[in-house]
C-alpha cells in the first residue's frame, strides 16, 4: 500500500502539500494533521514502514533554523492539536497539546494571575515549537528557560512508540528526564505531543529601565547589575556600533518593591547615561525597553543571517565587541551570557565563514559557542552552522536509539544528525 | 573459578598495575565498610573498592570493568536514601569522596568548577564572602557530594523557589560506561545539541561517572525573613500555604510539621514551638528588602486569616536558627518517640494535601502504626515517617505495608514515587506503577546510548534491565520488596 493510502487508511487528515507548506525552500509531499497522540503514533508507525522522512511543524516560524532541512515525504502539522488540557492554579502547573499557541496558553493563565515565565514574541508560537527550539527571552535570568520550566512530556518516537516522562508535580526525580532531551532537539528525536509546565505568579508590578552608555563603561555596568541585590529579572544589551551600547534592566515584583528597586537601578545607570541617540532604535531611554528586548535583532524565516553567541558572564562584553567589529548588530541577555547577532543582509557565505572562524575560538575561550541560527538556505548549506559540539558521539548514539531510520528531519541538527 | 571471580581477579590485577597502591582495596573488612549507603536495610559488600582521586583514575577503573564485563557503582558520601550507591558483590565500587578540590571560583561569571567529591556546603562557604552561594541545599549538605547531588538531582527546602540541582549545573565532565570521556554542556547556557547534561542529571549513576562540574552560583539575597506559625491542624496550615501561593508569593521555603513531628522535635531539642499546635509552618522569604517586607506582611496575614493562633517572626539570625532547629531535627527526633521508622519520599499536587493527609491517617490507623509528617509543603513533597517497633511481632510488616500504600496514594493523586531521594534499589519495583512499559523502554534507549553493555550501576532505577539491541522482554519485579528502614538517630529529611 502506498504511503498516502496507508495514511488515509489510518483515518488521518492528509492532503498534498501546497506552496504554503514549503519547509526551508523544499516542498514536502504530504501534509498530515493528526488530532491526538494516538494519531501521531499511527502516523509515525506508517512513516517508519514507508521509510518516509518527516518534518514536524508547530507554527512554522523556525523551520529555517539549523542546517538545511531535507526533502520530506511528510510534513507533520500539529495545528489541530491545540487544546489547553489542564490548568491547576493552586499547584502552579498547566498542560497543553503541542500545537497550542503559547499566546492562548498565556491568556488562559493570565486570567488566573499566572504565567509561563518565558518570553514569546512571535504570534502563533506553539508549545511544541517553543520546546523544540528552546528559545528563551530576557526573563531567563530570573526564572530560567523552557528546559527548567518543562516538568512533563508526552512524546511519540519515530517508530510510533508513545512515551511519557515527568508528570504534573513540580518535584519529581523518578526515571530519566525525556523532557530535557526534547528541549532544543529541533524535531530530530521524537514528536512532542503534550507538555506540562510549572508556572509562576504574574508579578503585580513590572518596570524596565534602559540607558545608552559608552562601550568603555559596559563591563562596569553589567558587572554591577549582575552582582546587584535588587535581583533583576532581565539584563539586556543592544549594541550596533563600537562606541556605545544600550542596557536595559527589568525588575518585577510587588508595587512597593519594584519602585524601590527601580530607583536603585536608575541611580546606578544615571551615572553612565550618554543621553538619547538618534540612530539607535532603543533611543528613547528609560522605560520602554520591552519593545526591542522582545525581538531578535534579525528577521527570521531564512531571510537574514542570525547568530547565537554565548559566553560566561564576564565574557559578554568581549564577545559583543568582537561581533560588532565584524559589522554585526548584537542584542541579548547579558545577565545570562546569551546574545543574538544579526549579520548585514549583504553577507556572503565566505564572509560568514571568516566571521565564524574568529568568533568560535573567542566564544570557546570564554566558555560558550557561536551558532548560525537562521539565514538563507544557500548560505546555511555552505557554512558549518552548528560548529563544534561537546559530547557529539553520545548525541549520535541517542539519535540512533530514538530514530534509527533517520526519519525525523535528518541532517538539520548538530554533526549531521 | 567462576566467571565472575576470574574477572574480578583480572580487574584487580589491572587496577593494581595502573592505580596508586593505596587506591585499590581488596581487604574484606575494609571493603565491608562500604556495604550500604544511607539506606541501611540493603547491604552488599563490593568485590573491589577503588578510591579515585582524579579523572584518569576513574577512567582506568571504568575501562578495567568494561574490558572484563564487571559492573561498577560510583559512590560519593554514601548519604543516599534509596540505595543508589549499593555495591555489587561481583563489581567495583568507585569512591569519589577523595576527589574533592574546588578548582575555580569566578564571582563575575557566577560559576564554580568543582571536583565530584566536593561537599555541597563547601561551595557556599567558599563563595559567601564574595556574596554568592550554591542554591541546592539538601539537608545532608554538610556531608553529601556534588557528584551525588548531580546523580540524584537533589533538592532541599529552598528548591521551591530556586529549583533543583539540574537548574544549577552548566557543564559536566563524564566518564561514560564505555570508558570514554566527554564534556556535556558548556560554561555558558544553551550549549548546542541534545541536552545530554539534562538527561545525565538525576540518572542515579546509571549513565556514567561525573568527574567535574561547573555549577551556577547565585547572588545572596539582600534580606531573609523567617517566621513560624502555629495552627490547630494540618488542614488549616495547608489552607494557609494555598493562600500564600495563590496570592502570588513564592517563598524561599515553606515547610510543615504535624503534631506527632512537633512532639518528637520537642522531645529531642526542646524547640519550644507554639503550645498545643496541631501543625506548624516554617516560612522563609528572601530577596530585595522592600519586596520581602511586603511579602512578609502578606504571608503573615494569610496565616492569620487561616487560623494561625501564634506567629513568631525571627528578629535575628539566632532566632531564625531556633525556628529551623525544630524542623531540621525532626527526623532524628522521631527516634525519641519510636524505636524504628521508615522514611518515605513521595510527591502529590499540593492542593491534594488535606485529602492525602486524611487518607494517610486512615492507612496508619488501619495498619496499627503511627505516621509523623514533616515536609516541603510548597511543592507537595511528603516525607511521611512510618513509626513502628520491630520488637512487636508483625509491626515491621505493617509499617512496610503502610509505607507502600502511601506511595500508591501519591500515585492515585497524580504524584510521583520520589521527589528527591531517588529510585535507586529501593523503588525500582514501583516504577511500573508510575510508567508504562513503553515509557520504561524509551528510557532504556537513553541507557543504551550511554551504556550498551549495562555495567553502570545495573539494577538501580529500572526493575527489568533490557539488553540493548534486543527486543524488550519483561519479567516481574523482584519479590524482595521489604521496605528499608533507618536506625533511629540518623537525621533524614
Ligand atoms: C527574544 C526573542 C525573540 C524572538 N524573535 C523571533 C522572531 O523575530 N521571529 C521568529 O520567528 N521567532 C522569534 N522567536 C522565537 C520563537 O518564539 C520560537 O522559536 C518558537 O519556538 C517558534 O515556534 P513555532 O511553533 O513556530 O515552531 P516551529 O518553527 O514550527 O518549530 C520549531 C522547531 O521545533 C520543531 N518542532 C515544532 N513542534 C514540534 C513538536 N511538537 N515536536 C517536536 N519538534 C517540534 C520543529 O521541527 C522546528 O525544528 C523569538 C524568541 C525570543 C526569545
Ligand atoms: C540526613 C540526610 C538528609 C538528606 N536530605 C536530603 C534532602 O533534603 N534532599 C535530597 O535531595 N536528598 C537528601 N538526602 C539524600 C542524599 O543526601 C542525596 O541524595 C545526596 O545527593 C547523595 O549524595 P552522596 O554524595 O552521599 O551520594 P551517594 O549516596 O554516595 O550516591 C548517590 C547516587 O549517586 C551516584 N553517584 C555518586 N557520585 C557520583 C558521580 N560522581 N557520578 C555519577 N554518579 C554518582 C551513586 O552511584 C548513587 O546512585 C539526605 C540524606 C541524609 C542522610
Amino acid at each position: 500500500m502506498g504511503l498516502l493510502n496507508a495514511l488515509r487508511g489510518a483515518d488521518l487528515d492528509v492532503r498534498a502539500a501546497v506552496s504554503a507548506d514549503t519547509v526551508d525552500g523544499r516542498l514536502p509531499r504530504l501534509l498530515v494533521r493528526p488530532r491526538s497522540t494516538q494519531q501521531v503514533s499511527a502516523l509515525m508507525s506508517i512513516a517508519t514502514e514507508h521509510d518516509a522522512v518527516t518534518i514536524v511543524r508547530g507554527h512554522g516560524t523556525k523551520l529555517t533554523w539549523g542546517a538545511p532541512a531535507p526533502e520530506a515525504s511528510i510534513l507533520l502539522d500539529l495545528s489541530l492539536m491545540n487544546r489547553i488540557l489542564d490548568h491547576q492554579p493552586g499547584d502552579l502547573i498547566a498542560s497543553a497539546e503541542a500545537g497550542a499557541a503559547i499566546a492562548d496558553l498565556q491568556a488562559a493563565l493570565s486570567s488566573r494571575g499566572q504565567r509561563l515565565a518565558v518570553d514569546t514574541m512571535v504570534p502563533g508560537t506553539t508549545v511544541g515549537g517553543l520546546v523544540g527550539s528552546n528559545v528563551s527571552g530576557p526573563r531567563r535570568v530570573h526564572t530560567g528557560t523552557v528546559r527548567d520550566l518543562l516538568i512533563g512530556v508526552t512524546i511519540v518516537l519515530a517508530d510510533g512508540t508513545i512515551a511519557h516522562s515527568g508528570g504534573k508535580v513540580v518535584k519529581n526525580v523518578a526515571g530519566y528526564d525525556l523532557g530535557k532531551l526534547m528541549t532544543g532537539s529541533h524535531g530530530t528525536l521524537a514528536v512532542i505531543t503534550e507538555a506540562t509546565f510549572r508556572l509562576h505568579p504574574e508579578p503585580t508590578a513590572t518596570r524596565w529601565l534602559s540607558t545608552r552608555i559608552a562601550t568603555a563603561d559596559l563591563e562596569t555596568v553589567l558587572a554591577a547589575a549582575c552582582a546587584s541585590v535588587v535581583a533583576p529579572s532581565a539584563i539586556e544589551i543592544d549594541c550596533n556600533a563600537p562606541d556605545s551600547a544600550t542596557v536595559a534592566i527589568l525588575v518585577e515584583g510587588t508595587g512597593a518593591g519594584v519602585a524601590a528597586r527601580a530607583s536603585a537601578i536608575s541611580t546606578m545607570l544615571a551615572a553612565f547615561d550618554l543621553g538619547p541617540d538618534d540612530h539607535d532604535q532603543a533611543k528613547s531611554g528609560l522605560g520602554d525597553a520591552q519593545d526591542w528586548t522582545l525581538r531578535f535583532p534579525f528577521t527570521t524565516g531564512g531571510t537574514q543571517v542570525g547568530l547565537k553567541l554565548t559566553a560566561a558572564l564576564g565574557g559578554v562584553v568581549e564577545v559583543c565587541a568582537a561581533a560588532v567589529a565584524h559589522g554585526l548588530h548584537v542584542r541579548g541577555s547579558a545577565g545570562a551570557g546569551v546574545l543574538y547577532a544579526a549579520a548585514p543582509t549583504s553577507i556572503t557565505s565566505a564572509e560568514l565563514t571568516t566571521v565564524l572562524s574568529e568568533l568560535r575560538p573567542l566564544t570557546a575561550r570564554l566558555g560558550g559557542t557561536a551558532v548560525v541560527l537562521d539565514g538563507p538556505r544557500d548560505i546555511r548549506s555552505e557554512v558549518d552552522v552548528w560548529g563544534p559540539v561537546n559530547g557529539l558521539p553520545v548525541m549520535r548514539r541517542l539519535k540512533d536509539q530514538f530514530d534509527p531510520g533517520r526519519l525525523l528531519a535528518p541532517g538539520r541538527f548538530v554533526g549531521g544528525i | 573459578m567462576s566467571d565472575a571471580s576470574g574477572s574480578i581477579a583480572a580487574v584487580t590485577e589491572r587496577l593494581r598495575s595502573t592505580l596508586p597502591s593505596d587506591a585499590v582495596i581488596t581487604d574484606p573488612t575494609r571493603r565491608a565498610a562500604y556495604d550500604c549507603d544511607g539506606l541501611l536495610h540493603y547491604r552488599v559488600t563490593p568485590a573491589v573498592v577503588v578510591l579515585a582521586r582524579d579523572t584518569d583514575q576513574v577512567q582506568a577503573a571504568v575501562q578495567a570493568c568494561m574490558t572484563h564485563g564487571l559492573p561498577f557503582v560510583a559512590r560519593g558520601s554514601g548519604t543516599g536514601l534509596s540505595g543508589g550507591a549499593l555495591p555489587h558483590a561481583d563489581g567495583v565500587l568507585i569512591v569519589m569522596s577523595g576527589f574533592r578540590e574546588i578548582r575555580e571560583v569566578s564571582a563575575r561569571d557566577q560559576r564554580a568548577v568543582v571536583d565530584p567529591g566536593v561537599i555541597n556546603l563547601q561551595i557556599s562557604q567558599r563563595t559567601r564572602p564574595d556574596g554568592y552561594y550554591f542554591a541546592p541545599d539538601p539537608s545532608s549538605q554538610q556531608i553529601c557530594t556534588i557528584g551525588g547531588n548531580v546523580a540524584e538531582n537533589s533538592g532541599g527546602a529552598h528548591c521551591l523557589k530556586y529549583g533543583f540541582t539540574a537548574a544549577h549545573v552548566l557543564s559536566l565532565d563524564v566518564v561514560t560506561p564505555d570508558g570514554d570521556r566527554f564534556a556535556f554542556g558548556t560554561r555558558a547556557p544553551d550549549a548546542p545539541g541534545y541536552d545530554v547534561l539534562g538527561a545525565f542529571v538525576g540518572s542515579e549513576g546509571t549513565l556514567g561517572i561525573a568527574t567535574s562540574a561547573t555549577v551556577r552560583l547565585l547572588r545572596t539575597p539582600e534580606t531573609v525573613q523567617t517566621f513560624l506559625a502555629g495552627f490547630a491542624d494540618t488542614d488549616a496550615a495547608g489552607a494557609a500555604v494555598s493562600a500564600i501561593i495563590g496570592a502570588g508569593i513564592v517563598p524561599a521555603a515553606i515547610e510543615m510539621m504535624d503534631a506527632l513531628a512537633i512532639e518528637a522535635a520537642e522531645a529531642a531539642v526542646a524547640c519550644n514551638y507554639p503550645a498545643g499546635a496541631g501543625a506548624v509552618l516554617v516560612v522563609e522569604l528572601d530577596g530585595p528588602g522592600a519586596e520581602v517586607d511586603s511579602e512578609l506582611a502578606a504571608a503573615e496575614q494569610h496565616c492569620r486569616e487561616h487560623g494561625a493562633f501564634e506567629i513568631r517572626i525571627a528578629a535575628d539570625d539566632q532566632e531564625r536558627q531556633a525556628i529551623w532547629r525544630g524542623r531540621k531535627s525532626a527526623f532524628a527526633a522521631v527516634g525519641r518517640i519510636s524505636p524504628d521508622y521508615i522514611v518515605q519520599d513521595g510527591v502529590i499536587p499540593r492542593t491534594a494535601l488535606p485529602e492525602v493527609l486524611r487518607r494517610m491517617k486512615q492507612l496508619a490507623d488501619d495498619g496499627g502504626v503511627r505516621v509523623a509528617n514533616v515536609f516541603h509543603a510548597g511543592d507537595g513533597n511528603l516525607h511521611p515517617l512510618v513509626l513502628f517497633d520491630d520488637a512487636v511481632p508483625g509491626q515491621a510488616d505493617a509499617a512496610e505495608e503502610t509505607s507502600g500504600a502511601i506511595i500508591d496514594l501519591c500515585l492515585e493523586h497524580g504524584g510521583s514515587i520520589t521527589g528527591e531521594h531517588g529510585v535507586g534499589s529501593d523503588k525500582a519495583k514501583h516504577m511500573p506503577k508510575m510508567f508504562t512499559e513503553d515509557d520504561l523502554d524509551t528510557m532504556q534507549r537513553i541507557r543504551c546510548a550511554f551504556d550498551p553493555t549495562g555495567i553502570s550501576n545495573p539494577g538501580k532505577v529500572f526493575p527489568t534491565p533490557r539488553l540493548c539491541g534486543e527486543v524488550p522482554r519483561r519479567h516481574s519485579a523482584s519479590d524482595d520488596s521489604r521496605t528499608p528502614t533507618t536506625t533511629a538517630g540518623v537525621e533524614i529529611f
